[in-house]
């Protein structure tokens, strides 16, 4: 009689663990499901028997999901790991792959999530019998796009880069198709491949997906890799070809501004002696300064009032809205024009800020 | 009766964030506030003085602004000008509302 794969689920919520139960005992490979409400529990139960896959949330009390898989990840390293949270944070996101699981799923909210979220388990649970190594990888996007295409696999690459996101549609090991942020075909190909850092997904391939890029893999990434180089070494090209690199940038950067509907942006180097650039306003030196004091205040705030650090500043003129985000390695000012929707503000400056230093 | 005291153990202090609605003038003297005395009038004074120069200093950055709002982990500040002044709204970010 063939083993059924015993899958443990944890989540604080009973009412989830009721439902996850009903949808995942459906599943063709028909496995055992387990259910337990704390991180403790679920540890004590995969020392004491064999399962394939954990399903974890992520907020819980007393141990919470990050703890949990960093300790199963040393303990039970042939264990398949998956994240389900309803919390819709990159950070999370990023550690949770960085402890190295195998999924990060926010909890579906349409049938269609859902559908997909089942398909992704029982590959998960399909992928057992392969064997091979397991680890965190840390590698370009471009290596994993050969390997994919090298493997002959058929896949969905789905990439997160803060707030975007992109698919690549690989079929039988040919590049089929590319969808970013309203891009499509070959465009999108190359604005996801121009994020330096990111995470990716593999999801369940889609056979029947539309083709619409025609051009080999090979001959696209070596295009991208061609334009990186120019970028990346300036000093082997000649005064003409550096001018025409700033140039070009320049172009890319006010398109960028144009395309998410913003009048303008200014970045700042966090350190000290950093000097502000700024797109799209001629007031970029004083805006620089401005920004270098209004973090300075916060921070002061922060630490006087004990509130935590500061997420991000809104501010509103007569004529704009502006968005003050601070990053690891810079701070960026976005404004937008005084008549934009303030509900969508900081999330499409995020959106904008995490796609300009690509 | 202050015997039993020997025996209790001093309660851990729990720091309570500050809410309510603070109006300062020009000169960052405080108007009205309906923010609880447990948060201390230098407190106040700091968030007043840190606002107005906000203010202040974007006016000089030809940023005119209105209004101000900053999202710290679990505190809100809307600032909003009035005539050199602002009133400022304190709202605590409760964890209910923000995950789940």
């Amino acid at each position: 009689m063939e083993s059924r794969h015993k899958v443990l689920i944890v989540d604080d919520d009973p009412a989830v663990l009721e439902l996850y139960r009903d949808l995942l005992s459906q599943l063709p490979s028909h496995p055992e499901i387990f259910t337990t409400t704390s991180g403790a529990r679920a540890l004590s139960m995969l020392k004491s028997e064999s399962f394939r896959l954990l399903l974890c949330d992520l907020k819980m009390p007393t141990m919470d999901g990050l703890q949990v898989l960093s300790i199963v990840r040393r303990s039970f390293p042939e264990l398949r790991t998956v994240v389900m949270t309803a919390v819709h944070n990159e950070e999370f996101r990023s550690r949770a792959y960085a402890l190295g699981v195998d999924l990060f799923w926010l909890k579906p909210d349409t049938q269609q999530n859902m559908e997909m979220f089942l398909q992704c388990i029982e590959s998960l649970l399909g992928r057992d019998e392969e064997g091979g190594f397991r680890g965190v990888q840390s590698k370009s996007l471009m290596d994993l796009i050969q390997m994919e295409c090298l493997s002959q696999s058929s896949t969905v690459l789905r990439v997160t880069r803060g707030s975007l996101s992109g698919r690549i549609w690989i079929i039988s090991g040919e590049l089929i198709d590319a969808e970013t942020e309203g891009a499509r075909g070959e465009t999108a190909f190359r604005r996801i491949l121009e994020w330096k850092s990111g995470t990716f997904e593999n999801l369940p391939a889609e056979p029947g997906r539309e083709r619409s890029i025609t051009k080999p893999a090979n001959a696209l990434l070596l295009e991208a890799a061609q334009a990186m180089d120019e970028i990346a070494a300036p000093e082997t090209q000649s005064t003409e070809d550096v001018e025409q690199a700033d140039h070009r940038k320049t172009v890319w950067r006010l398109a960028a501004l144009t395309r998410a509907g913003a009048d303008f942006v200014v970045s700042l180097p966090n350190e000290a002696e950093g000097k502000a650039e700024g797109w799209g306003t001629e007031a970029t030196q004083e805006l620089g300064l401005w920004m270098r004091q209004a973090t300075e205040a916060c921070s002061k705030l922060a630490h006087d009032l004990q509130v935590g650090s500061m997420e991000h500043l809104e501010g509103r003129s007569l004529d704009h809205r502006v968005v003050l985000l601070p990053e690891e390695q810079k701070t960026y000012l976005v404004g937008w024009r005084a008549e934009a929707k303030v509900s969508q503000l900081s999330e499409q400056s995020k959106q904008l800020v995490a796609s300009w230093d690509s | 009766m202050g015997l039993l005291n020997l025996f209790s153990k001093a309660s851990p202090g729990v720091q309570v964030l500050p809410s309510g609605t603070l109006t300062v003038d020009r000169n960052n003297h405080i108007l009205a506030t309906t923010v609880s005395s447990a948060c201390s009038p230098e407190l106040l004074q700091e968030i007043g003085d840190q606002v107005l120069n906000l203010f202040r200093q974007a006016r000089k950055a030809q940023l005119p602004l209105s209004e101000l709002t900053l999202h710290f982990s679990s505190l809100k500040i809307t600032a909003r000008e009035l005539r050199g002044g602002a009133i400022v709204f304190l709202a605590p970010k409760h964890s209910f509302n923000s995950v789940t």
